[in-house]
């Protein structure tokens, strides 16, 4: 059963990130992303992380491709991309090359440790998965527990992300532009 | 049952094989597109992959830590793409012709 939904899930992620990567106009390729990640949601929950499937799914097909999408909208700039030109010489074929050789180092690896990952006996000081309790309630207390001092270092990094893009997006005052002053002088 | 018995057992090394090509999907597409949006959803796809192989490794080595660092990967992402986001609204509103990477060449040196 899980070999079925390993299958189909795949092929959602695999077809949805060359839709990323291929189509021109980047609302099509937003769109994509999302097939995508609702691929990696299945996955998640195929492996027992129910938690993070439903983080995944609002965070990211929620939050991150709507806004995505939302910039692309607010800045008009949805005219497909000429896929034809090339910046720089040979850019396509080094980058596909530089890509291929990345899987197949990685491939390489996987396939050398082989079974060993899933034989590689549990260290003392692992956090144990249980087996029929709630994974958010688990998840949870190990992030209040062993990892709060994190937790509270995103909060911070979440209030910075967010004082920056207002910052940032914000409408310049009048005068106070560099360029306003330039164009006015 | 004989056909459920029939079909491979789904291994971690699938999962992690699936998380190798989705990454090496991204660092192509993150080398070959030009538009910063989609580079920035190419970026969205490499940390994908990596989830996917921390959420394979967590369950195979039973240790739920591999979710938790999931849970501040997205954390990270969101904050990301929020500020990155912003700084192509600023750069936008300022040259409304600059809708490649290429354009924005200021600092090459």
């Amino acid at each position: 059963m899980e070999f079925v939904v390993f299958l189909i899930a795949a092929a959602i992620v695999v077809g949805g990130a060359l839709g990323v990567l291929a189509l021109a106009n980047p609302v099509h390729s937003a769109l994509s992303l999302v097939a995508t990640l609702f691929g990696v949601a299945v996955l998640f929950v195929a492996q027992d992380a129910q938690f993070l499937a439903a983080v995944q799914v609002i965070v990211y097909a929620g939050a991150i491709v709507v806004l995505f999408l939302f910039v692309i909208m607010l800045l008009g700039v949805d005219r497909s991309d000429d896929l034809r030109v090339e910046p720089v010489v040979a850019q396509r074929p080094l980058a596909i090359l530089s890509g291929v050789g990345v899987l197949a180092a990685s491939l390489v690896a996987i396939l050398a440790a082989g079974g060993d990952t899933a034989t590689t006996t549990v260290r003392a000081t692992a956090t144990a998965i249980p087996t029929e309790e709630a994974d958010a309630a688990s998840l949870g207390r190990l992030l209040f527990t062993d990892h709060v001092l994190a937790f509270e270092i995103t909060a911070i990094l979440l209030t910075v992300a967010v004082v920056g893009a207002v910052v940032l997006a914000r409408r310049p005052v009048r005068g106070d532009d560099p360029v306003d002053v330039e164009a006015e002088a | 049952m004989i056909v459920a018995q029939s079909l491979p057992t789904v291994t971690p090394t699938w999962y992690l094989a699936l998380g190798a090509v989705l990454f090496a999907i991204g660092a192509v597409g993150l080398l070959v597109r030009r538009n910063p949006l989609v580079m920035f959803m190419c970026v969205e796809l490499m940390l994908n992959a990596v989830n996917l192989t921390f959420v394979a490794f967590a369950r195979s080595m039973g240790d739920l830590g591999g979710q938790v660092l999931v849970f501040f990967v997205m954390v990270v992402a969101a904050a990301e793409v929020v500020v990155g986001l912003a700084i192509m609204v600023a750069l936008l509103r300022r040259r409304p012709d600059a809708t490649t990477a290429d354009d924005v060449a200021a600092l090459r040196g």
